[in-house]
């Protein structure tokens, strides 16, 4: 009881911001900012494996450049990815349980398992197989450390041989083909997750699901292109201009998809105007009207829509279109993080009675704050560095062996 | 007032009630796991089966479909142990007698409010959280009271101060207001839960009795139950940090005594009984009243009934 | 095909995977080897016997304090007040909701004594006026009823009855008096229209009073035709309002109001 002078202020200060009737129980927000957080992630991931899968698949050539570095952000984010969603449970340390005695009704329970079929089945084996015979090469020529670090990633195979070169490169393209629908599966269902919920108009939607693939594939796009933009003049190299304008070719087209999925979404629920619309016109007009209507739509999808469609129509010179390329996917990531606040924190914020609105004091210090957040969008890149630095996804670094120069795939 | 059958239905072995009511076998398990009893290899055993897998094949068509189907089996049979006991146990007319003599498969539980003779005073508030040790502070609601005020031009005000814990207090003075009355609120203990749906870990369940419940020693807290509530019927318990919500006072039910909120409500506008047995006072309820349900189109069978509901409430 | 066979065709199709294959395969074995078994360990044994959840918690959840005794357990001791209660307008009122959880009272009378409110605050939380509260249910206004003094001082808690039986019809129906009292029919006895019994006031619901049937009662004064005061409002009863009874559309004690 000795919290509760404090939670009684805090509660007759989000009390005072109520408008309308809320039920009782409905004051506070349960799935704070680690919620926007995670499916933000797991965006990425799915987003970053499709444009990876671009290159083996569809044989896209020129953005051969980025292929092994968006397989290490899918890992570096899907790492990280379950960390939220720990951050958040009541109770962590029994998230296990999901694994021993899974609902097989509950989308979250089978998440468990599309996660860990996406980064063990999928991601991990391409990764694997792709940098197999790098990594024995790396070894031999290795000492110390490193030498054993990259031999138990090897899984201390060194079979290095022709025959074993085009198993890996037939199993990389077979994982490929699953990889794609397990991506969207694995991005889906998180739309699913709140697609399904019924009791929640704001969530309940068909179209959840896609509507949650196609902006993670913007936001995935977006990421590499800003990674690739960042990192290659660190290395003192030369930004490949076909690859960026292919990324932002895909980008755009992404965003032309997802943006028209979400006006169909909006389309659709002004036209049926079932029971919630009232509520839910009082929730965008107010509560969400900045983070919606300008972050969301004007610098999320609008602004970079009209940069790169500008880009394309006009020739403009190299440089103008790197900063444009460089903003516009910059503030593609912003609208999209804004995307998913918009659906978790958005969904919770008017009651289920369909008559008020609470709000969302979001706290900085805490598990659930602000810090922790931040703390958590920032890892990955931590991560991909250390990946970049084990298993350098670098076209020098690769072993001359590793593939003749005729192909183009590794 | 107290239906003799009531007390008699609600613990002890062969009372005559029972054989007013039509045959009340009340074994869900086996309408929800037939499936159970078929699975594909029923040895349970971590050796390899003698008979391959209840598929004799002597001829197969197919030597490698027979060597994938052992080798899968065998893998599978590593998970079936669980299923089959289970299916087992189940198969067996499931036997549950609790501390007292309680038989959760013999009883179904509903409620019924009647929102005429609700008053708003707010006793079922306090008791609950007196009964259930619900913190007080700064809020949290197993069961609440609403005040619906509908005005001639459609407008409609609806409040519950802090649950109507301490009742309500007079409004501003009103003509245009055509109707007001009460609405009781707790959870439905619906027969096609959503929030049972959803739980990833099963920590939240249907007992055989109808009473939706939560294991608050295996809830992790993602408060997904939370969210997939349309009645906004559960919380997040501060000190146990998983979910909390109106569980019928199942340590009362089960002791043949009614639920707190049941039990001080001065006008007997909520009644408490079985669903299925006629010797109810929830099955005169039923009959005699024009039934109104929470949220119809979501299709949750709650089991909460109101009479005389009005439009507005939702 | 038997045990031995089976295991040739194992290490036949085993020596067919490339070297990286078999890798893998080890690695995944391993781990599916360890899970299973952990998994084993790790579920609740009575996980699933009655449906997806732990069997022990229903058993838990059943074996919670109880706090409350339960109207039927008082009457072992106190069946004087029992009785007199139940044959007042508090028969359905439980002791309980009044003296508040006692099952520790039940258990040990003389050390745990329930409560019992002798303030004024308590039984206005019942019978406080409400404007939402249903028509009929005995209400007073708290700050004019007999201000500071406690509510038993009149009225014995187990047996309500008020201390005087109310002369007037607007003690008990005090909103429609109000009503009435600005309009026109100020001037109409309630008993002009609605014949009630003395027994009305003691037992309400069980001797309800009668209320007017048909356009002809208020017809009664305002018919065209009718023998009623000059000032008063006449209509053509064969064609005035559509045929339905007279209080379909004219509120009764307020039939000024549109």
């Amino acid at each position: 009881m000795h919290l509760w002078t404090n939670e009684a202020e805090r509660l007759a200060s989000l009390l005072k911001e109520v408008q309308g009737y809320i039920y009782p129980n409905e004051v506070e927000l349960h799935w704070s900012i680690l919620v926007v957080v995670y499916p933000y992630i797991t965006g990425l991931v799915a987003g970053a494996f499709i444009l990876a899968s671009l290159v083996k698949v569809f044989n896209v050539r020129e953005v051969q450049a980025t292929y092994r570095l968006s397989l290490l952000t899918a890992l570096a984010f899907l790492l990280i990815a379950p960390l939220p969603l720990l951050a958040h449970l009541g109770h962590p340390e029994r998230s296990f349980e999901i694994f021993l005695t899974p609902n097989t009704q509950s989308a979250m329970a089978m998440f468990g398992f599309v996660y860990a079929w996406y980064l063990m089945a999928v991601l991990l084996l391409e990764i694997w197989f792709g940098y197999r015979r790098d990594l024995i090469y790396w070894a031999r020529e290795e000492k110390g450390p490193k030498k054993w670090m990259h031999r138990v990633l090897a899984l201390f195979s060194s079979d290095v041989s022709d025959r074993s070169r085009k198993f890996d490169t037939k199993a990389v393209q077979i994982v490929t083909v699953i990889g794609i629908p397990s991506a969207f599966l694995l991005h889906g269902y998180v739309g699913f997750i709140f697609g399904s919920v019924k009791a929640n108009p704001w969530w309940s939607s068909v179209l959840m699901p896609i509507v949650f693939l196609f902006s993670a594939i913007v936001s995935g796009i977006a990421l590499v292109l800003l990674i690739y933009m960042v990192v290659t003049p660190m290395r003192n190299k030369q930004i490949d201009m076909a690859c960026l304008d292919k990324l932002a070719a895909f980008l755009f087209y992404a965003m032309i998809v997802d943006f028209s999925l979400e006006t169909l979404d909006f389309i659709h629920r002004i036209y049926e105007s079932e029971e919630s619309i009232k509520i839910l016109a009082e929730l965008v007009r107010g509560r969400l009207l900045v983070s919606l209507v300008v972050v969301q739509l004007l610098m999320g999808m609008i602004a970079p829509l009209t940069m790169i469609a500008s880009v394309k129509l006009f020739r403009t010179p190299a440089e103008l279109r790197r900063l444009m390329y460089f903003v516009a996917a910059l503030l593609v990531q912003v609208g999209i993080f804004s995307t998913r606040w918009n659906v978790v924190i958005g969904g919770q914020l008017f009651s289920k009675s369909l008559r008020g609105l609470t709000t969302y004091k979001m706290s900085i210090v805490g598990i659930e704050g602000l810090l922790v957040s931040i703390v958590l969008l920032l890892l990955p890149f931590i991560i991909l560095f250390v990946l970049t630095k084990i298993m350098p996804p670098w076209d020098e670094a690769r072993h001359e062996f590793a593939k003749p120069a005729s192909e183009g795939k590794a | 007032m107290d239906n003799p059958c009531e007390r008699l239905a609600a613990g002890s072995v062969g009372n005559p009630c029972e054989t007013l009511v039509p045959e009340v076998t009340n074994k869900p398990c086996e309408t929800l796991v037939p499936e159970l009893a078929k699975t594909p290899c029923e040895t349970p055993s971590m050796k390899m089966p003698d008979k391959s897998c209840g598929v004799p094949n002597p001829n197969a068509t197919s030597d490698r479909r027979n060597f994938l189907k052992k080798t899968l089996c065998a893998f599978a049979s590593l998970f079936v142990p669980n299923l089959v006991a289970a299916s087992e146990a189940l198969k067996n007319a499931p036997v549950w007698i609790l501390a007292g003599g309680y038989k959760p498969y013999e009883h179904y539980w509903g409620m019924g409010i009647d929102i005429n003779k609700c008053i708003g005073c707010g006793r079922c508030v306090d008791a609950c959280k007196t009964e259930n040790n619900v913190p007080r502070e700064p809020y949290y609601f197993r069961t609440w009271v609403e005040r619906y005020r509908v005005r001639a031009d459609g407008d409609v005000t609806v409040d519950s101060p802090n649950g109507a814990i301490n009742s309500f207090d007079n409004p501003p003075p009103d003509t245009d207001v055509i109707r007001s009355f009460f609405v009781p609120k707790l959870c439905n203990h619906c027969d096609n839960p959503p929030c049972v749906q959803v739980c990833p870990v099963g920590a939240t369940y249907q007992s055989p009795d109808g009473v939706v419940l939560v294991d608050s020693d295996y809830c992790i807290g993602c408060r997904y139950c939370i969210q997939a509530c349309p009645y906004g019927a559960r919380f997040l318990d501060p000190v146990t940090r998983t979910a909390q919500k109106c569980t019928f006072c199942y340590h009362r039910i089960t002791k043949g005594l009614q639920p707190a909120c049941v039990e001080v409500c001065p006008t007997q506008a909520r009644v408490f009984g079985e669903v299925k047995k006629k010797a109810s006072p929830l099955q005169r309820f039923l009959r005699m009243n024009k039934i109104g349900i929470l949220k119809p189109s979501l299709n949750t069978e709650p089991k909460v009934y109101y009479a005389n509901l009005d439009v507005e409430v939702n | 095909m038997d045990f031995v066979e089976y295991l040739k065709r194992v290490r036949a199709t085993w020596a067919k995977i490339p070297e990286q294959g078999k890798r893998l395969v080890v690695a995944v074995v391993v781990i599916v080897a360890v899970f299973i078994p952990v998994r084993g360990l790790l579920i609740p044994t009575d996980f699933g016997e009655h449906g997806h959840y732990r069997a022990s918690a229903l058993v838990e959840a059943a074996a919670l304090d109880v706090k409350y005794a339960g109207h039927q357990i008082c009457n072992d001791c106190h069946d004087d007040v029992v009785e007199t209660k139940a044959a007042g307008y508090h028969r359905t009122v439980n002791c309980e909701v009044c003296h508040g959880p006692s099952l520790l009272h039940t258990d040990d009378p003389d050390t745990y004594l329930p409560v019992a409110p002798r303030q004024r605050g308590y039984c206005p939380l019942c019978h406080g006026y409400l404007s939402s509260r249903p028509t009929g249910f005995p209400q007073i206004v708290v700050d004019s009823h007999n201000p500071l003094k406690a509510c038993i001082s009149c009225h014995d808690p187990h047996d309500p009855v008020p201390p005087e039986t109310p002369a007037e019809c607007e003690a008990c129906h005090a909103t429609i008096a109000r009503a009435k009292a600005v309009s026109h029919h100020v001037y109409v006895e309630c008993t002009y229209c609605h014949e009630v019994s003395e027994e009305h006031k003691i037992a309400p619901r069980q001797h309800l009073p009668t209320k007017p049937v048909s356009r002809e009662f208020c017809g009664q004064c305002h018919a065209d035709d009718a023998d009623a005061p000059a000032d008063v409002a006449r209509i053509d009863m064969g064609t005035h309002g559509e045929g339905y009874v007279c209080w379909q559309c004219h509120y009764p004690h307020l039939p000024e109001a549109r």
